[in-house]
């Protein structure tokens, strides 16, 4: 137990790298993910297709697989750490499942709103900014906290390509202590696990504030997305 | 004098606050039918439900047959399949062809042979002018036809009495008149019959007694022609009034 | 050596990969699928104590990774005395995870069923035990479906982390295969896209079984997956 306290603070610095990670790379496939969505949906056939195939092959290839071949292949071209990789494969991965999210909020929303909004003369781009992404976001809070659940966890990992995040800290640990794994790997379990509900709680609440009258909060639908 | 077949004493049942029956008694004879009417909210589903126990009164005691029911607990699988219900929104089981829809009844409740009651439910289909659809689902079935489905896979049991509760209030109207032709020529083969209902000219037609509860309670009670003629209560009268303002006289059809 | 020879070389060692993958997902579906009905029909129809045991179980299970389950069952009960080899242990976890997910799908459907549909078996005299096993579970399995394919595809490329104990599985063999001949971008990528033909392979079939399901009228969309 004392082995905890004394560690504490390289635990800490694994846990707030998880936090970073986590947000990093959340914000990145949340805008990579809109472009996916707004391709998907209002891009002509080609650009639709590109859309379709690009989410198909990220999610279609294991997390631990992708986060192996940007280590292999960024580290060949760039000098980053692993930290930034596995924002970026994580990020990358992401960008497809919220941008499933996305298209099906944007295709719920009823087609009269864009003939709406075009015929008094607005672009499409702006009738886009303007009336569906508002009503689109707040639409998918509900999936896209699926989403979040499962972004989160899967920061754990980055473990596979070295990152000196919560994980890999305990491992050092129980290396040089010869013990402690239950103990430690509980500890993990219940930081995610807090973190996690956390973010769901938050999300939630959000949905509450931004809710409009007549619009159906979206019940969880509970699919796992992986 | 008919033998009773169903006795209701003082049945007392409340929701939470709300106290759906005060203190309501009824006795139906073998092979009598009686409708029970009255404005939405007053009981008349509970009081039904009281009967096959889907819902449990509070206080009061009924008899099928002379045998005391209301305490029974370890006997309420063998005491539904004496009594048969049609719902209002028909409850067909959505998996289920209409042939079996019928037929579980038989074999996992009565437990009889696959050959048997498989003959046994045709029979019944046939009955009820659907041996055809007898391979449908019933999404594939009209409402009309899904409840005469509903009423097959009820008598397939051959229950002492059969509930009705608003058989064809959700119903299109074109409908209606195939589900009470089944019912008619059901209670014209000596069925005993509970019907809660709006359906007026049918109740007129076939019923031996009339039953207005409101509140909770039986307002009046009495053969058809005495009940629309002269009946005693000014409530009643404004309820009858109302009735055949919304849902018509309805002769003989 | 070229990208293809090397390919051509590593087939056979990449197919051993892919056998234990396989073996690995298929156990875990079966007992994973039948667990988590079990835990389903706990939460809808158990009694307090077992209610509260299976959703406490299904909160902690679906709200923390999958790789810390996975090192809690190897690594951590290992140092408690208890060794599992790689591959139980890893089937151990997978099964524990799927079935929290498989639970709650299963919850989702057996509760969209229409309850009129059980008054009506109650009203024919059915027992409890009847109408779950002939009107509950032949309906809530078919609406399940959907978000169960979904959840075989998920667990499917969640095998890879297998590796991470020492399970020879596709994912291991690559790393072995590019850690053997210095070529990692090349293997790994291989490995990728052996993951993308058998997902895609697989999720094709499931689909297919999806449209073999469907009986007019039953709510497919039920559960939205």
């Amino acid at each position: 137990m004392q082995i905890l306290l004394k560690e504490f603070p390289s635990l800490l610095q694994g846990a707030l790298l998880v936090i970073e990670i986590a947000a990093g790379h959340l914000t990145l496939g949340f805008l990579l993910g809109l472009v996916l969505a707004a391709m998907e949906v209002y891009g002509g056939k080609s650009i639709s297709l590109l859309g379709r195939t690009i989410q198909k092959v990220l999610r279609g290839i294991p997390a631990l697989v992708l986060l192996m071949l940007m280590y292999f292949g960024l580290t060949r071209i760039v000098d980053v750490s692993s930290t930034v990789i596995a924002i970026v494969a994580l990020g990358l991965r992401s960008a497809a499942y919220q941008s499933q999210v996305f298209r099906g909020g944007i295709k719920a929303i009823e087609s009269g709103q864009m003939e709406a909004a075009l015929s008094i003369g607005m672009g499409k781009l702006k009738a886009i900014r303007r009336i569906i992404l508002p009503q689109a976001l707040r639409l998918v809070i509900g999936p896209w906290s699926n989403i979040f659940t499962m972004e989160v966890k899967d920061v754990s990992l980055a473990y596979s390509i070295g990152v000196l995040e919560i994980l890999r800290r305990a491992r050092f640990i129980i290396r040089y202590t010869h013990g402690n794994a239950m103990l430690l790997y509980c500890m993990i379990a219940l930081f995610y696990f807090i973190i996690v509900r956390l973010g769901n709680t938050f999300l939630y609440r959000l949905e509450g504030k931004l809710w409009i009258p007549g619009f159906e909060r979206r019940g969880r639908t509970k699919t796992r997305t992986g | 004098m008919t033998e009773k077949l169903l006795v209701v004493e003082d049945l007392y049942k409340a929701f939470g606050s709300l106290q759906v029956l005060k203190g309501v008694s009824l006795v139906l004879g073998k092979r009598e039918k009686k409708v029970i009417i009255g404005p939405s909210g007053t009981g008349k589903s509970t009081l039904l439900r009281c009967v096959n126990r889907l819902t449990t009164p509070d206080s009061g005691r009924i008899y099928l047959d002379g045998v005391e029911i209301t305490g029974a607990k370890g006997q309420l699988t063998k005491l539904r399949q004496q009594i048969g219900m049609v719902f209002q929104h028909f409850n067909l089981f959505v998996h289920m062809t209409a042939l079996q829809n019928v037929r579980i009844g038989l074999t996992d409740v009565k437990r009889v042979g696959k050959a048997e009651a498989t003959q046994k439910a045709m029979a019944v289909l046939e009955r009820v002018g659907l041996a055809e659809k007898a391979g449908s689902y019933p999404a594939e079935l009209s409402g009309g036809q899904q409840q005469r489905v509903g009423i097959a896979r009820a008598i397939a049991m051959d229950p002492k009495i059969v509930l009705f509760d608003e058989p064809t209030s959700a119903l299109d109207p074109e409908l209606i008149g195939e589900v009470l032709n089944v019912m008619r020529e059901l209670a014209e083969e000596g069925m005993t019959m509970l019907l809660v209902t709006h359906e007026m000219g049918f109740a007129r037609s076939i019923c031996d007694e009339i039953i207005f509860m409101e509140n909770g309670e039986i307002l009046e009670q009495g053969p058809p022609l005495q009940f629309f003629t002269s009946p005693k209560h000014d409530r009643t009268r404004q309820f009858l009034h109302k009735i055949t303002e919304l849902y018509g006289q309805g002769g003989e059809e | 050596m070229g990208y293809f020879e090397l390919a051509k070389e590593a087939f056979p060692a990449f197919l051993g990969g892919l056998r234990i993958t396989l073996e690995l997902w298929i156990l875990t579906l079966l007992f994973g699928g039948i667990l988590g009905i079990l835990i389903a029909l706990a939460r809808v129809y158990g009694n307090k104590p077992l209610y509260y045991l299976a959703t406490g179980y299904v909160e902690l299970i679906r709200g923390t990774p999958l790789l810390v389950q996975l090192f809690i069952i190897y690594y951590g009960l290992g140092d408690v005395g208890i060794f599992i080899r790689p591959f139980l242990a890893a089937t151990i976890a997978f099964v524990i995870n799927t079935a929290a997910y498989q639970a709650e799908y299963v919850r989702g459907a057996i509760q969209s069923i229409r309850g009129g549909q059980i008054e009506a078996a109650r009203a024919l005299g059915m027992t409890r035990t009847q109408f779950i096993r002939r009107i509950v579970l032949p309906q809530a399995l078919r609406l399940v479906i959907p978000p169960w394919s979904n959840e075989a595809i998920v667990m499917l490329k969640a095998t890879s982390i297998a590796f991470m104990v020492t399970v020879p599985e596709l994912m291991a063999v690559g790393r072995m295969i590019a850690t053997r001949n210095y070529r990692y971008l090349e293997v790994f990528s291989m490995v990728a896209i052996l993951y993308l033909i058998v997902v895609l392979f697989f999720t094709q079939l499931l689909d297919m079984l999806e449209k073999k399901a469907i009986i007019p009228g039953m709510g497919g969309k039920a559960l939205g997956a």
